[in-house]
């Protein structure tokens, strides 16, 4: 709680006398029999006055002491077993068997027979008969105990003390207490304390005279009742502006559904490709087909594919309009990229662009931990005379350490539309590996000549997913967690603001 | 032997890691097939196994020669300088007639095309034997695309006499024994025997429904193989085996003549003249020269070589290259085991690989632009943070769903909705794109039961409808949806966010310029408890409180109200 407890209060002025009394202190253990009150009441009034600034001074301090188990209390109170047993067994005997039947019959008379209080006549009719060996016993075990209890426990010597452990009478146990002294400020009396400031006590100046309950710092406070963003759009947010910051255009990616024309075709993908099979990519069957080309394009597409041309070999194989025109949830924001430069190839006059998105793509593919029917897609592309493979990594560079990441290194890899094609690998410090973080490439002649762009005219590209970053950056391991409607709601209230170099 | 030719090379596995990645492979694994059973069955399984080293490896998908351990060594030494690329030769056979396949006219209903080679005098042993084998079933599943695009027959040349046939027959007239069968079967009899084999069944659909199949026969009818399917017995191939007719039929010229080129380069080197071979009815080796300038890669690259550093490098990746002296001009010869050069970008990037991806200075492009948001997106953005802060959170939920979260769950009809649909869906979860985002937030209220009430989410988002206007015929609809949940149905807190939102979008209350909600008929509201929302005179969504029957239906148990409109008027 917030404030002082009131139930602490009790207590806390006899406390006060009984330290004043005391010249160097007092337990408070000792305190707590002294008046008659549990220790956690003593505990309570000790923190109470503590909250109160210096008027105590309370250190610390634990102690072991002995206590009485259940057991060992029920024989302070009735006496031990073997006394029992003794002083069951009358002069003239008492059957074996009936002493049994007592309760504490059998532990008591094992003990009472090693005294050698009793014995045993096993010659007897109706079988073995116990009589008395001595006149009158001593019953040193609740003596003991007796003692304990008093908390005279000092008067007896360890051997005893053990021996009643062993018997299970007896338990060691360790009592954490304050030594209570006067603070600086030591004072019986207190003044009541206000809880919290009011209009009224400004308006009187009274609060000048007040003294007030101090605050409980460690509690937490109210959460405030609000909205929140969801994880992976912060990233999102984070990576657009990243790529404004560096000067990139966003492009129009709301279009989900794509011809297999734009999305494969145009980027010289060939149409036997494993990527445009039933078991990759999700088909429409309604609108099953795209019907508007620019005619002259996709001739041109035809040509490169079918014959080749611009200095290329092509595939060599029967190109049909018939796959071009099957619809599909495009697989890769790159069909959008391909619309673009076709547009920016129709321009009178080539002018150098930079285009980013971060949008939707699908794949039919099989489902896990990682991986979703649909994920967002990162993409950056740069087109401008005479771009190097060079300047694909120092862009890459630039964009990777607006993330955070400055150790990154680059592996030969196969792409259809990219040539060259690099996997982009940063050093993961946690992981102590290199691990892939994207892919990237030039966009091969066969795609970008067709569209009419100029021959010296390089386009630059990379894309990533955003999933896979904001689920390293939040510690998620299941992608279901972060996407779709199985979110965990308290994960997303509970996140952070996102800053990705940090 | 992958083992021993590193250890040849001494190289420690860091260096080979190293190297596979200055290559472009990927090296998944280092491992043997006693760690493999034992971590699947167990050690005592394993107690058996081999512990030969064993390399996992990632090829490129366009790098056929890369997948056979021949293949794969020999491109490996070539670039660490050890091993000079090898010049693959087309020679006669030194007695009797070149081999000739005969192609007829009935191949073209069903698989026209087909190309065939002879290696001549090999030498197997049981490793050769097995990579041989290996290799024409990974090319099967890569580039035949699982034999439907070509197939690829291996035959024992000495128990066969050609010259060969390729045919088309109806099923019927096709009897021969197949591979490892003990008697005779017809065609049609082998698909019905083949139905149940757990490897073969998945190629007989390539010509089941076909009024012919494709056969390879000898000059005496000898079937050598029934294409795509199986093999005849007669002339399978063995560890003795020292003339290999191999033959490819295909659906794709181009392709099959890949695939053969591989089948022969990569296994002519066990061959008594290595690397020499044979193809059938005259076709050359496909060596080709590409002309090309050093300037051109430096420029693509962003280095600044010599020419004739340049040739090196390209040599080192088995392109043989030589300055011709002319200028920068270099010439540089494409082997048949490199199908995937095909422009000079390739060459340019293995130029670029032989140089060292990492030894490539990064520089700056000096390419000057101002970017620029796209305005919907810019909306959304600014939206949503306002959304936010009007103590709403947001969720992200999946463009794909079923039709009845769509429909029948929304107490709508499928065919009312404008939906898109999917062919090919693995679930009902992939039936259609969403019309609507309401399902999407119902489903995480339901699966957030246990979070304390009211639940207040929103989502700005795109919805995909049929359009005829667009080449596609469908366009996305950016979306604006927000639901409260709780023991009331809080219709007020629904349409206290509508005006809120209209104020941010700087539209005031007012029935001509500004916005009002007027009383509607919806099947997914309760009666009497929804309204329509009109903007600037249009029709621009609804707001209401749910209908217990939907409530119900995405497993709720509390009164709900929603409200759902498109943004792009707000532009």
């Amino acid at each position: 709680c917030l404030f002082p407890c009131s139930m602490a209060d009790t207590g806390v002025l006899e406390l006060l006398r009984l330290i004043e009394k005391a010249d160097d202190g007092v337990d408070s253990v000792d305190a707590a029999s002294r008046l008659g009150v549990d220790h956690q009441v003593v505990v309570g009034a000790v923190k109470s006055l503590q909250s109160l600034g210096d008027i105590i001074s309370a250190e610390q301090r634990s102690s072991k002491h002995w206590e009485l188990t259940e057991e060992g209390s029920e024989i302070a109170k009735q006496g031990s077993y073997e006394a029992r047993v003794f002083s069951a067994v009358p002069l003239e005997g008492l059957a074996q068997s009936d002493l049994m039947k007592l309760p504490f019959g059998k532990i008591g008379f094992s003990k009472a027979m090693s005294n050698r209080w009793i014995k045993v006549d096993k010659a007897q009719e109706g079988g073995p008969r116990v009589y008395r060996s001595v006149d009158s016993v001593v019953d040193q075990v609740r003596e003991k105990l007796l003692l304990l209890q008093k908390g005279s426990g000092s008067q007896l010597e360890d051997k005893d003390k053990n021996e009643l452990k062993k018997r299970k009478l007896l338990s060691e146990v360790t009592v954490k207490s304050y030594w209570i002294g006067k603070g600086n400020s030591f004072s019986t009396t207190i003044t009541k304390q206000e809880t919290e400031l009011t209009p009224e006590m400004i308006a009187s100046g009274s609060w000048k005279e007040k003294k007030f309950k101090p605050y409980n710092f460690e509690a937490m406070g109210v959460a405030p009742d609000c909205g929140h963003l969801h994880p992976l759009m912060k990233v999102r947010t984070q990576f657009r502006q990243i790529f404004l910051e560096m000067g990139f255009t966003e492009m129009p990616t709301n279009n989900f559904i794509e011809s297999s024309f734009w999305n494969f075709d145009s980027l010289f993908q060939p149409q036997q490709h494993p990527a445009r099979d039933q078991h990759d990519t999700f088909f429409l069957s309604d609108p099953a087909l795209s019907h508007e080309f620019p005619q002259d394009y996709l001739e041109r597409v035809k040509r490169v594919h079918s014959e080749g041309g611009y200095g290329s070999q092509g595939y060599m194989y029967d190109w049909k309009i018939e796959e071009a025109q099957k619809n599909i949830l495009r697989t890769h924001t790159t069909a959008v990229s391909a619309r673009m430069l076709y547009k920016l190839a129709q321009q009178e006059k080539f002018t150098p662009v930079k285009y980013f998105s971060i949008d939707r793509v699908f794949r039919n593919e099989t489902l896990d931990a990682t991986h979703l029917a649909e994920f967002h897609q990162i993409e950056g592309v740069v087109a401008d005379y005479g771009l190097t493979l060079g300047d694909l990594m120092g862009i890459l560079h630039q964009f990777f350490t607006k993330l955070g990441i400055t150790k990154l290194r680059f592996k030969p890899a196969y792409n259809p539309y990219t040539e060259p094609s690099m996997e982009v690998f940063s050093y993961h410090e946690g992981l102590k590996k290199w691990v892939e973080v994207g892919n990237s490439g030039v966009f091969r002649p066969e795609m970008l000549l067709p569209m009419g762009l100029p021959e010296d005219v390089s386009v630059i590209a990379w894309g990533l997913s955003l999933e896979r970053p904001t689920m390293i950056k939040y510690g998620i391991n299941n992608i279901r967690e972060l996407v779709g409607h199985k979110v965990n709601l308290q994960m997303v209230y509970d996140g952070p603001i996102c800053r990705l170099d940090s | 032997l992958l083992d021993f030719t590193f250890r040849r090379m001494l190289l420690s596995d860091e260096e080979f890691d190293e190297l596979c990645f200055e290559f472009g492979l990927e090296l998944d694994e280092i491992t043997s097939e006693k760690e493999i059973i034992s971590k699947e069955q167990g050690d005592c399984k394993a107690s058996e196994a081999s512990d030969i080293i064993l390399y996992k490896i990632d090829v490129p998908a366009n790098r056929y020669d890369l997948l056979c351990l021949e293949g794969l060594v020999r491109g490996l030494q070539v670039f660490k300088n050890k091993l000079e690329a090898p010049r693959y030769r087309r020679v006669r056979p030194a007695s009797g007639e070149p081999q000739k396949l005969i192609i007829t006219k009935e191949t073209a209903a069903v698989r026209p095309h087909a190309v065939a080679a002879v290696l001549r005098n090999i030498t197997f042993t049981q490793e050769r034997y097995d990579s041989f084998i290996e290799l024409q079933e990974k090319l099967h599943q890569n580039i035949c695309r699982k034999r439907s695009l070509v197939a690829i027959g291996t035959h024992d040349l000495d128990t066969i006499s050609g010259p060969f046939t390729f045919t088309a027959k109806p099923p019927a007239q096709i009897c021969f024994k197949p591979l490892n069968q003990t008697k005779e079967y017809t065609a049609a009899e082998l698909m019905t025997l083949y139905k149940t084999d757990s490897h073969l069944r998945h190629y007989l659909h390539i010509i089941e429904d076909k009024p012919v199949y494709p056969v390879i026969h000898d000059r005496n009818g000898i079937v050598l193989s029934m294409p795509p399917i199986i093999n005849g017995d007669h002339s399978k191939i063995n560890l003795k085996t020292k003339n290999v007719f191999i033959e490819c039929t295909a659906m794709d010229l181009t392709k099959a003549k890949i695939v053969l080129d591989m089948m022969v380069t990569m296994f002519s080197e066990y061959c008594s003249q290595p690397f020499s071979l044979f193809h059938v009815n005259s076709r050359e080796l496909a060596y080709r020269t590409e002309t090309l300038s050093s300037d051109f890669i430096n420029r693509k690259v962003g280095i600044n070589e010599s020419t004739e550093k340049i040739a090196q490098l390209l040599t080192k990746m088995c392109l043989k290259s030589t300055a011709t002296g002319a200028g920068d001009e270099i010439e540089v010869e494409i082997p048949p085991t490199r199908s995937d050069v095909i422009h000079a970008c390739d060459i340019m990037e293995d130029a670029a690989i032989a140089y060292g991806f990492n030894n490539i200075v990064r520089t700056t492009p000096r390419t000057y632009t101002v970017a620029n948001q796209f305005p919907l997106n810019k909306l959304t953005e600014l939206l949503r943070q306002d959304l936010a802060a009007a103590g709403f959170t947001e969720a992200l939920n999946f463009a794909l769903c079923s039709q009845e979260d769509i429909a029948d769950k929304l107490g709508k009809k499928i065919e009312d909705t404008k939906a898109i649909h999917i062919s090919n869906p693995k679930t009902a979860e992939f039936q259609v794109a969403r019309t609507t985002l309401l399902p999407g937030l119902l489903k995480t209220i339901a699966a957030n039961r246990k979070m304390p009430l009211p639940l207040k989410l929103f989502e700005i988002s795109d919805v995909v409808l049929k359009d005829q206007k667009k080449d596609v015929g469908a366009r996305n609809s950016r979306r604006f949806c927000a639901v409260y949940y709780s023991k009331s149905p809080g219709f007020e807190v629904i349409h206290g966010l509508l005006d809120r939102t209209m104020q941010l979008l700087e539209v005031k209350p007012g029935s001509t310029d500004g916005y009002h909600i007027r009383a509607a008929e919806d099947s997914t509201f309760f009666p009497g408890r929804c309204a329509e929302i009109f903007a600037r005179g249009q029709s621009v969504g609804r707001l209401g409180v749910l209908h217990p029957d939907v409530i119900t239906r995405f497993e709720l148990t509390m009164p709900c109200s929603a409200l759902e409109m498109d943004l792009e008027p707000f532009l």
